[in-house]
């Protein structure tokens, strides 16, 4: 699903919402058929730690960290021994196509591999959701597809993707569209199939 | 409709899909769904704690600067005391801690003699334990004497300011003197009240006489003495090397009337080291049973609480200076790191949003100082006890240090970090993961 809408219509606060940093001042989000409006700092952080996978336009890589550290970083705060985040980390890395690369620091990778790394750290805890806000807002043309190749390969094995966008050929690629305008949701529409 | 309010809606798309991945969810009997805590092991927040550290040297190194010169001061002050100390204290012990020093202190005009002293005072002295040697003496009055000539020449006056001391056997060895030449005089001669005299160097040179060799003669109120001796250093009473010393029994016969006024006769006792307190217990009855008010003994201070006092009035000045130091180093580890949680807010951002609890930010900054004072103090420790071995080679001392400053000072620093580490870590874990990840 791709969520798209001018700068300032409220995506990134709905992506804010629906990754359990920020929580709404009204309403109800339930996620996994868990109530989060009413939960404590610390119990949002544990949920948000286990569902929810996140993937940011700027990548937010620990730049003095190998590739692998970083995406181990997705599992570190779940008690997860370091042997098996290590092995969780190759196989993440090699589901975005970036075995090779698990050594390199990440200040050497391409603004491409950067968003794979990112994106192998999200999906290293197994989440129930991904969310991505903008994740190809900082890259070119052709890399920007190579993630939305990644992304569109993910989405066939079955993880539910939420992306928030405001480019209208990124968006088009997903199963359904919903606009926000000025805070509220202006058109929902569905292609390619059924949400 | 509200975005907020069709949060709803949206999630009850997203929930049709969710709930088909049941691998995770669990359900309590009373139908309430357990949220899972996010925790972190502690080897995990040691690794990543170290990975802070490390992953910028160049600010780690100067960051711990200011601790390891903190406690370098520490060490290097607590040690250059100790053993500036340990030299003072040792030359006290060679020079005051085996003196006694007996003062007469009776009106000698009630007493036939010139002292309450007994004839054979050295002898009564000798024979307590731990004393190696003792003597007697006092100065005879100028006035009872008359004037002090070597051999008389025409045209040279009498030289009346000379000072002439009767002296017991035992006394230049109780003063740890030195002879230039001759000999001195013994028991022996002091009984048999002989008129001899030893001549301190400078006196000896003032009279003309350079050598005892051939028994030149002086004339001490007009009767010859023989000169048997040249005396040319003191440890102790310098003052007896510029004098005529004369037996005691010789000046008892000659001059019987009282010792010059303010100076009362005295007794030296040269003990073995650790017995002076002891000695100047008992000495005052073993030479007068029958009057023994009649002395005053008085034994050196006890040499540890002597060194305590001056390690106490050294150590405690510059133990502030080296306080100074461990504050600015921790105001420079808090500034650094406070910086370093300002630089780091979108990894704060991340972890949180990877689900770090704000205990687990605020836990990894505070142990990253932490680490960082620890490195510094044990740093600095080598670096203090490097100084203190240099002040000590260069002054020729030998280094002195407590083990237990050495050992502590990686404490010390640790917790200097800890300390500087709070704030930074309470300013760490406050920040929101909604702002720390706006671009």
């Amino acid at each position: 699903m791709a969520v798209t809408g001018r700068s300032g219509s409220g995506k990134s606060t709905l992506f804010n919402i629906l990754g359990l940093i920020d929580r709404p001042t009204e309403g109800m989000y339930r996620l996994d058929g868990i109530d989060t409006t009413t939960m404590t700092d610390s119990q949002r952080t544990g949920l948000r730690a286990s569902r929810i996978g996140l993937v940011f336009q700027a990548f937010h890589l620990l730049a003095f960290r190998t590739a692998e550290d970083n995406v181990m970083l997705g599992l570190l705060y779940q008690g997860v021994p370091t042997a098996q985040r290590r092995a969780a980390a190759r196989e993440a890395l090699d589901q975005v196509g970036l075995g090779h690369r698990r050594d390199s620091s990440a200040a050497t990778l391409s603004g491409g591999e950067r968003q794979r790394v990112a994106i192998a750290r999200a999906l290293v805890s197994k989440p129930s959701l991904l969310l991505c806000d903008e994740p190809t807002g900082n890259l070119d043309s052709t890399t920007a597809g190579q993630i939305l190749d990644i992304i569109d390969d993910l989405h066939r094995q079955g993880l539910t993707i939420v992306m928030i966008t405001h480019d209208p050929t990124v968006a088009a690629r997903a199963q359904r569209t919903i606009r926000i305008s000025d805070g509220f949701v202006e058109v929902g529409t569905s292609s390619r199939g059924s949400a | 409709m509200n975005a907020l309010s069709s949060l709803g809606s949206v999630a009850r798309l997203l929930r049709q899909r969710l709930e088909r991945r049941e691998g995770k969810q669990r359900v309590r009997a009373d139908n309430t769904v357990v949220v899972p805590t996010s925790r972190l092991r502690l080897v995990d927040l040691v690794t990543e704690a170290v990975a802070g550290i490390l992953q910028r040297t160049g600010r780690t190194a100067l960051t711990i600067v200011g601790i390891v010169l903190g406690v370098a001061a520490f060490v290097a002050v607590l040690g250059v005391t100790a053993t500036a100390t340990g030299q003072i204290s040792r030359r006290f012990t060679e020079l005051y801690a085996t003196e006694v020093t007996v003062t007469d202190v009776t009106l000698t005009d009630t007493y036939a003699t010139a002292t309450a002293f007994p004839a054979d005072a050295d002898q009564r002295v000798m024979v307590i334990n731990g004393v190696r040697h003792a003597g007697v003496y006092w100065t005879i009055p100028a006035e009872q004497i008359g004037s002090v000539t070597g051999v008389p020449l025409p045209g040279v006056a009498a030289n009346t300011t000379i000072p002439v001391i009767a002296a017991s056997a035992g006394l230049f060895d109780a003063v740890r003197g030195h002879l230039a030449a001759g000999r001195i005089f013994d028991a022996a001669l002091d009984q048999r009240g002989e008129r001899v005299a030893v001549l301190g160097g400078a006196i000896a040179h003032h009279l003309g006489i350079t050598s005892p060799d051939g028994l030149p003669a002086i004339f001490v109120g007009g009767v010859p003495f023989t000169v048997i001796g040249i005396v040319d250093t003191v440890q102790r009473r310098p003052e007896l090397l510029a004098a005529v010393w004369i037996p005691r029994h010789t000046a008892e016969v000659l001059w019987p009337g009282p010792p010059e006024p303010g100076q009362p006769p005295q007794m030296v006792i040269d003990t073995n080291l650790g017995a002076a307190a002891v000695v100047a217990r008992q000495v005052a009855l073993a030479l007068r049973p029958d009057a023994p008010n009649s002395f005053n003994a008085a034994a050196p201070p006890d040499p540890q609480t002597l060194r305590d006092q001056v390690s106490t009035d050294l150590s405690g000045l510059f133990l502030v200076l080296a306080g100074v130091c461990l504050v600015i180093g921790a105001v420079g580890i808090a500034n650094t790191t406070l910086v370093a949680v300002l630089e780091r807010v979108p990894e704060i951002g991340l972890r949180r949003a990877l689900g770090a609890q704000r205990r687990h930010i605020a836990g990894q900054f505070l142990l990253e100082s932490t680490t960082l004072g620890a490195v510094g103090g044990l740093n600095g420790a080598g670096i203090g006890v490097a100084t203190i071995v240099a002040v000590a080679f260069v002054r020729e001392w030998t280094p002195v240090m407590t083990p237990w400053t050495v050992l502590c000072a990686p404490a010390v620093g640790a917790i200097t970090g800890l300390l500087a580490g709070i704030y930074p870590s309470l300013r760490a874990a406050r920040i929101e993961p909604v702002d720390a990840l706006r671009q």
